[in-house]
């Protein structure tokens, strides 16, 4: 497989089922302000998707659409990394979840605005103001609820030690990094982890939390050899309309 | 409506020989159409029912998420999903500006929303309607959306300042809403034979609590009057449904859509259409909480209140830290 298409398709799955996650919190938020801002997180992880799967498919050249990458391929062509898959849990994991990617994201982004590709380039740039507010958002949610009641602090600690394995995921590298590398298009994921660990430490730090000591990452999600048994159930549901009715104009 | 069987706070209406020389001053502002804003001077009765009203509204923006939220991840294509991920966005976004203009009145938020969960507060009766297929997320646009604007262009003319002002801003997003919603009925009605079944049979079951919305009979509703002359409510009941009737017949008509019931004819000697009364005790049913959904939708909005506690409290616990430790510095 091209590993551009295989690339785009890493980011454009990522904001899906991120997007989707989130999603999933309409009207059940903790308060007015968190329904709005979590719809709107939504909202912009499902426009960075149109852009990344609808250049893939364009990539691809065999006449895919976003729609049609989205909706109708199975969980084992599915390129996203584990972490956005995983369910939401309480508002503290969800929000956790968010940082952990916000800030891997934002990161990615920053690299991809000086790809060589200028079609990446410039989904990037745009992406990447939003990527900056979420992570500005979601950082200040993990400081306040991580630095607030015993009874918050505890959940916010739980939701890290439960989702820092996947953290590892974002930033393995394989032959279609290599292959990114070589034609400029994007960097090798592991030069990141310097920045993302500076930015994950200093916002961490201040919501005093503790950074589990494991190194061990799960992973199996960007390569598509393993998604976890959440993913399938996502699809399920995203898919329905468009498997059950085939060939319908929406 | 959104706001529907308001109870105004008084029995009838005062006449002008009863008024104190302060609500007579009052009413001459109401009668010369001036706004009145928070800083005024205003009857008791007139604070409490526009409280009323403004928090059923407000409310009834913040249940009416769930049943769109019900379709947000089975949406069928990355557009769709984009666009009811903003209108619901829109939706919570409009309950906090008519819970903003209650606290105007002094009334907070945290107070209705208390209301709201032991069910002394209501909202509207159309939220209490299950959403069973695609469809249904187009009509709740086209229709409900589109009854709400009906009432809601009328409420621009609302006496008081800070609700006209909500009403006007509102009613631009719900426009919106109400168009995206009939983009995606037609593209259904116009589709495949079975999008065009989903089409009829969110029509068919939506119509008559879209009827609803907009209250009983003006000879059946008790409160009307006094909330007339304050101008809290500008049309009566009977007259903004039969102009929704009007503007969505011929919508109908033109999706290739069968008619939802059979006593819809054009009066030529009236000018409008005719039309059957809903089920006035079904409504009412819904109303006291026997609706289809009013059980699960407030036990939704309970739990997501009670879930968020410990978020509520942790990120005004971090506020304080903040705020303590920017004040020692
Ligand atoms: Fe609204
Ligand atoms: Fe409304
Ligand atoms: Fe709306």
């Amino acid at each position: 497989m091209d590993p551009l298409f295989q690339f785009l398709l890493r980011l454009g799955d990522n904001t899906l089922v991120l997007g989707h996650r989130v999603s999933e919190w309409c009207g059940h938020s903790p308060v007015l302000e968190e329904d709005i801002a979590l719809a709107n997180t939504a909202l912009d992880m499902i426009g960075q998707t149109q852009l990344w799967l609808g250049l893939a498919g364009e990539v691809e050249g065999k006449g895919r659409s976003a729609d049609d990458l989205a909706f109708l391929r199975d969980a084992w062509d599915f390129r996203n990394v584990l972490l956005v898959e995983l369910p939401n849990g309480d508002f503290g994991q969800t929000m956790m979840r968010q940082f952990l990617f916000d800030a891997w994201n934002v990161t990615m982004l920053g690299k991809l605005m000086k790809s060589s590709d200028q079609r990446v380039a410039d989904i990037a740039e745009k992406a990447s103001k939003e990527a900056a507010y979420h992570v500005e958002r979601s950082g200040d949610t993990v400081v306040g609820l991580g630095d607030g009641t015993p009874e918050s602090h505890a959940r916010m600690q739980a939701a890290l030690d439960y989702l820092w394995p996947y953290v590892g995921e974002m930033f393995a590298s394989d032959e279609v990094d290599a292959a990114m590398v070589k034609a400029g298009i994007a960097p090798d994921p592991s030069s990141l982890r310097d920045e993302y660990d500076a930015l994950v430490t200093r916002v961490l730090t201040e919501a005093t939390l503790t950074k589990p000591d494991s190194k061990y990452a799960h992973k199996g999600g960007r390569t598509g050899y393993m998604h976890t048994e959440h993913l399938g159930h996502l699809l399920t549901s995203m898919q329905w309309l468009q498997r059950a009715y085939p060939g319908a104009k929406w | 409506m959104y706001a529907q069987l308001i109870k105004t706070a008084r029995s009838g209406i005062t006449p002008r020989d009863e008024m104190t020389d302060q609500e007579r001053e009052f009413q001459d502002r109401i009668d010369r159409n001036e706004k009145i804003e928070p800083k005024d001077w205003m009857p008791d009765d007139y604070r409490a029912t526009l409280i009323r009203q403004i928090g059923q509204h407000a409310h009834s923006e913040v249940v009416g998420q769930l049943p769109e939220g019900n379709w947000i991840t089975r949406a069928p294509t990355l557009e769709r999903k984009a666009i009811l991920l903003a209108k619901v966005q829109d939706e919570a976004g409009h309950g906090l500006y008519l819970y903003s203009a209650a606290e105007t009145l002094g009334e907070s938020r945290d107070e209705l929303v208390r209301l709201l969960h032991e069910g002394r507060m209501k909202y509207s009766s159309i939220f209490n309607y299950p959403t069973l297929n695609w469809a249904d997320i187009g009509a709740v646009g086209w229709l409900v959306d589109g009854a709400a604007i009906v009432n809601q262009v009328a409420l621009q003319r609302t006496s008081y300042g800070p609700y006209s002002r909500a009403m006007v801003r509102i009613c631009k997003e719900e426009s919106f809403h109400a168009r995206q919603g009939y983009h995606a009925i037609m593209q259904m009605a116009f589709g495949t034979p079975a999008q065009k079944q989903m089409a009829q049979d969110a029509l068919n079951r939506l119509w008559f609590p879209a009827m609803m919305m907009f209250g009983p009979h003006d000879s059946d509703s008790t409160h009307s009057e006094q909330s007339m002359a304050w101008k809290i409510k500008v049309k009566s009941n009977d007259e903004l449904r039969q102009q929704f009737v009007d503007q969505t017949i011929p919508q109908i008509e033109y999706l290739g859509l069968d008619l939802p019931e059979p006593g819809i004819k054009w009066n030529e000697e009236r000018g409008h259409y005719d039309f059957s009364d809903p089920d006035w005790d079904e409504f009412m049913d819904v109303i006291r909480g026997n609706g289809p959904c009013n059980v699960d939708r407030l036990a939704a909005r309970q739990k997501a209140w009670d879930d968020g506690e410990w978020v509520r409290d942790g990120l005004m616990a971090h506020a304080k830290k903040k705020a303590a430790k920017l004040a020692a510095e």
